[in-house]
């Protein structure tokens, strides 16, 4: 299944007051990490809904990280907590789907963790990369635009 | 000449015909204003006499059920040529209903469970076949698709009217515009709009009392000892979509005692139902430790099931990995 050539497309949301500094911490220290991570920044972890995940991965994403403050670090006191919750709920419901877990990774970084946060990163590419790629066939959707001819199903079923 | 009017089902349960025929008396004036040309529940009609009329000389078809076969696929295709005006009638053709949560599995484990469970007296191991040879001839089936899809995802739609079934007063109410239409007394609602619902949650019409949001359990309804008949369901413990299911039933379900399933559909601006759903229930849950939030989750055997009960096939993942791969 793992293709040497696969760059895996990874989708992170990160919150604007730990994680997201600890990515551009990352990034002042020129801490090396593999590029395959395409940041977003929310207010908090718990702004991601569930939603944001699966439109990431029915849309060609191959994981979703989430990262947000430490457990009672939470710059809106416990919003990280709903973050978790989500997290536990979604892979729940992801193992149905038949998505492995390592493609929705949920982690904690501080302002200070941009070592950390950069880690985080390539473990995870390392484990999708192994998983391959998600190519989820919902999309393109099937929409129809109408065949120019209908076929008759048959004279029977008429 | 009075305008056409169709009804049609594809992969459905029929509960959606019985609904337009509880309006009642009503039924005699969509019957004074239409003519009625092609409803296979209630009147003989073959689908030769479908193909043999006009392109759009219907002016409205409801459609309810979702595209299962390709006999389904033929008729949505049809019916979208034949008619001027056609509705996604009922979950099914809008969100997949109970049957869209076939794509969370093959075909072949559909068949299995359905001919040899140990339920299924079926000691020949019979299966359907699409082409059977008979004495008389060749008989057919029209075979199954890998994953079901919603009426949208097959052909343009003009309106939907959401529901499982769509509630008999919304119908009504549905019909009447239709009826003005018709007299030239109204306009056409905007393409693609939802008729006959609600513009907001379940919860907003919910007469529950709600209080605090926080679970510690989370029950079926058949495992609580007792169930407070004036709290809102989802703080007693049982799973209830009514956070992110559209308005238009009167919470009717809430009011006498049994949560809301979500047979409306994804509430206004909402996605994806089951994801709303989820991120909901997880904000309450009272717990933050992840093997104690993990005991609580626990009480949702079937999260998928659950939060997509009637809007699977019209999510954003559609379906499973074992249902896509399943190939023709």
């Amino acid at each position: 299944m793992s293709d040497s050539t696969f760059e895996p497309v990874i989708i992170g949301f990160t919150c604007n007051w730990c994680s997201y500094r600890a990515a551009d911490l990352a990034g002042t220290a020129r801490i090396k990490y593999p590029p395959n991570v395409r940041l977003i920044r929310v207010m908090c972890s718990g702004r991601i809904d569930p939603t944001f995940v699966l439109k990431a991965l029915s849309e060609g994403a191959d994981g979703v990280l989430i990262a947000g403050c430490h457990p009672g670090e939470c710059h809106y006191l416990e919003q990280n907590y709903k973050a978790l919750r989500r997290h536990r709920l979604l892979q729940k419901t992801l193992a149905q789907f038949g998505i492995e877990p390592a493609r929705v990774r949920l982690t904690w970084a501080s302002a200070a963790e941009g070592a950390l946060f950069a880690q985080e990163i390539a473990e995870m590419v390392d484990e999708v990369k192994a998983l391959g790629p998600l190519n989820w066939p919902a999309r393109p959707m099937p929409m129809a635009t109408a065949p120019a001819e209908i076929p008759v199903l048959s004279e029977e079923a008429a | 000449m009075k305008p056409k009017f169709a009804m049609y089902w594809a992969a459905s349960c029929g509960g959606c015909e019985i609904a337009v025929l509880n309006i009642d008396e009503k039924v005699l004036d969509l019957d004074a204003n239409f003519d009625v040309a092609f409803w296979p529940a209630a009147m003989d009609a073959k689908y030769k006499d479908v193909e043999a009329m006009e392109d759009q000389s219907i002016l409205v078809t409801l459609f309810n059920g979702s595209i299962r076969t390709d006999e389904n696929e033929h008729m949505a295709r049809l019916l979208r040529r034949k008619s001027k005006l056609l509705v996604a009638f009922g979950s099914c053709a809008n969100e997949g209903c109970i049957p869209g949560l076939a794509n969370l599995s093959s075909r072949e484990s559909i068949f299995e469970r359905a001919y040899t469970s140990p339920s299924t007296e079926n000691p020949q191991h019979l299966r359907p076949l699409v082409s059977c040879q008979v004495p008389e001839g060749t008989l057919t089936l029209p075979p199954l698709q890998p994953v079901i899809r919603t009426l949208d995802q097959v052909v343009e739609v003009d309106y939907h009217v959401p529901g499982c079934p769509p509630e008999s007063h919304q119908i009504a109410a549905v019909l009447d515009v239709l009826i003005q239409v018709v007299k030239g007394e109204a306009e056409l609602p905007p393409k693609g709009a939802v008729l006959g619902a609600g513009n907001s949650t379940v919860c907003d019409e919910c007469a529950r009392k709600r209080d605090v949001k926080l679970i510690d359990r989370l029950s079926r309804i058949q495992d609580l000892p007792q169930l407070n008949t004036t709290d809102c369901l989802l703080e007693q413990g049982l799973l209830c979509a009514g956070p992110a299911t559209r308005s238009g039933c009167n919470s009717r379900c809430p009011n006498v005692g049994a949560p809301c399933i979500g047979c409306y559909g994804a509430a206004p601006g909402v996605l994806d139902q089951g994801a709303r759903l989820m991120s909901a229930i997880a904000s309450v849950v009272d717990e933050n430790e992840p093997d104690a939030i993990d005991r609580v989750l626990d009480g949702l055997p079937d999260p998928a099931g659950s939060f997509y009960r009637f809007s699977l096939a019209h999510s954003l993942l559609r379906a499973n990995r074992e249902a896509f791969d399943d190939k023709p």
